[in-house]
């Protein structure tokens, strides 16, 4: 897929400046902070994606306007939507479907309306708003994208919206001089931990010129991050001990508030 | 103050969750229960995942147990042949109980089963009481006396086989009827998050005529053993037991209990069991409301494998 996204946008970029191939714009983008520690006082916080757009010879000359895409993802994960339905009265889970690898995590920016910045063909293509971004669904054997109008896909990007998980920002990139921009990724409480990928998209005149990737990590850590992970590597161990608090608890109660 | 709860992933704040261990605690130590049945509702009520819920009030319960079943032991109150005997079939219970919460939760009905089981349970359970204490109440208003148990009267769980004589009880019964209840205690338990203390209490008053002098402290040794083996199980088997939630819960459940049980105290007993059936009877009409009327969203997400 980005292989074929890749050669396109060298396809573009030919087929735009046909007459001198060599010379097109760079993009240079960094970011505020690599790595996000999570502890219990947690609530959110955002970084910063600077980036500039400089020409690649020094003859080369600029347009006069660009657009930017911003499109950070979070790691992968496999989820269920499941749909409620009355059944003899009473509200239970009925139909469901499985998202395959999608992002946990999905924020798009731009410093305008994705419909002014390209074609509804290119932003298919280059997966330009959470409209056009590819969620598999297994159906069947099948995994497949489905149209954007699905009753689950609604949901599930709503519901992932709610927990500010997933957003759309038309106007989060700002362009603070012609060629240089800044974007705020937020990250809410929720955020899961791993490995996040920021996509950085170069437009002009309706096409893509230039994508670059950045990077950062969300790491859990502190005491919260200890407890997960007894929890889930030592089991046995940890309910033992949890059981052995409980019992010196009540002991404690029971020594402290003694009437008898 | 917001703290993060590191299993169930959520932050909350940790004055309303000690607030309703107090509470809960407070009621618990009234009527000499272990309080399970009102906790985990009011924390699912509060939106922590019913799943974590369970698993993580089941330690609670040991605890506000632990506290109570020592004070009953100091006074000499604790049938320890009787609660081995109840434990037996108690252990059992709740391996099968686990066993279910662990297969309904990859159906993705855990959340329904465990509505429905408070609707069942609750409602009938709570209806019985109130019944009971209404016709105690109206029977002393009118001046009847209430006819007292004769020492020799003999039901059909009198006439089972395996007989057993419990000497600190003073009851000579059936071991089977005593490990089916242990059974139905711990499945329940585990599978609801309860103590099951008031389903264990009358059950033992009812079925094997066992005397007041030592229902509740036996009662919360079992609850005390199945709720610590519950927990030790969902740890385990589902890794959801939040130890963070669990001892909030239980530092305020403790010191609650202990006013509570000052309250009790100046209670005439059918008032309390009318108290403790309507209680009862009212969580578990919440949760029939929950399931009949339509939800405000009907769909959701979860994160399939691991939590």
């Amino acid at each position: 897929m980005r292989c074929h996204i890749t050669a396109f946008a060298v396809l573009i970029a030919v087929s735009v400046f046909g007459a001198q191939p060599a010379a097109a714009e760079k993009l240079i983008v960094s970011i505020s902070r690599h790595q996000v520690l999570v502890t219990s006082s947690f609530t959110g916080t955002s970084i910063v994606l600077f980036g500039t757009v400089e020409p690649d010879t020094p003859t080369f000359r600029m347009r006069n306007a660009y657009d930017i895409v911003v499109t950070v993802t979070g790691p992968r994960q496999t989820l269920v939507t499941r749909r409620k339905e009355r059944m003899f009265g009473i509200w239970a889970n009925a139909a469901s479907r499985t998202f395959v690898n999608v992002p946990s995590y999905l924020h798009i920016m731009a410093n305008r309306p994705f419909d002014q910045i390209a074609n509804t063909d290119t932003l298919r293509r280059l997966q330009g708003g959470i409209d056009y971004f590819q969620l598999p669904q297994q159906i069947g054997t099948d995994v497949a994208d489905t149209v954007r109008e699905d009753p689950f896909r609604v949901n599930f990007v709503r519901l992932k919206t709610e927990q500010q998980l997933y957003g759309q920002w038309p106007n989060g990139v700002t362009f603070l001089t012609p060629t240089l921009f800044r974007a705020e990724i937020r990250l809410p409480a929720e955020a899961p931990f791993g490995n996040y990928d920021a996509d950085v998209k170069l437009f002009g005149g309706g096409n893509m010129i230039v994508r670059v990737n950045s990077a950062f990590e969300v790491v859990k850590f502190g005491f919260e991050q200890f407890v997960a992970n007894a929890a889930r590597d030592y089991g046995l161990l940890y309910g033992i001990a949890t059981v052995m608090m409980a019992l010196a608890t009540g002991w404690f109660a029971s020594v402290v508030f003694r009437r008898d | 103050m917001q703290i993060y709860l590191p299993i169930a992933d959520l932050p909350v704040n940790i004055f309303l969750i000690l607030g309703m261990g107090l509470a809960v605690g407070f009621i618990s130590g009234m009527f000499g229960i272990g309080g399970g049945f009102l906790m985990t509702p009011l924390l699912i009520f509060v939106g922590i995942a019913p799943a974590v819920v369970v698993a993580s009030v089941a330690s609670h319960v040991a605890a506000s147990s632990m506290s109570g079943a020592m004070a009953y032991w100091r006074r000499n109150a604790v049938d320890l042949a009787l609660a081995l005997m109840l434990l037996a079939g108690g252990i059992l219970g709740t391996a099968a109980g686990v066993w279910l919460f662990t297969l309904l939760r990859s159906l993705d009905q855990l959340d329904l089963a465990i509505a429905l089981s408070y609707v069942a349970l609750l409602t009938v359970v709570g209806g019985l009481m109130i019944n009971e204490s209404v016709r105690a109440i109206i029977r002393e208003q009118k001046g009847q006396p209430v006819t007292p148990r004769r020492a020799g009267a003999h039901t059909w769980v009198h006439g089972l086989p395996l007989k057993m004589r419990f000497k600190r009880s003073k009851i000579y019964v059936s071991a089977i009827p005593v490990w089916t209840i242990g059974f139905i205690i711990g499945f329940f338990g585990a599978l609801m998050g309860i103590g099951g203390g008031f389903l264990l209490v009358p059950m033992l008053i009812y079925f094997l005529r066992v005397p007041t002098a030592t229902v509740i402290g036996t009662s919360m040794v079992l609850t005390l053993i199945t709720m610590a083996s519950a927990t030790v199980m969902h740890a385990s088997t589902n890794h959801l037991v939040d130890a963070v939630l669990a001892l909030i819960l239980m530092i305020g459940g403790v010191v609650g209990a202990q006013f509570g049980a000052r309250a009790g105290q100046n209670m005439r007993g059918e008032r309390l069991r009318l108290l403790l059936g309507l209680l009862v009877f009212a969580v578990g009409l919440r949760f029939a409301y929950q399931v009949i009327v339509q939800p405000g969203d009907l769909y959701s997400i979860r994160l399939i494998g691991g939590m």
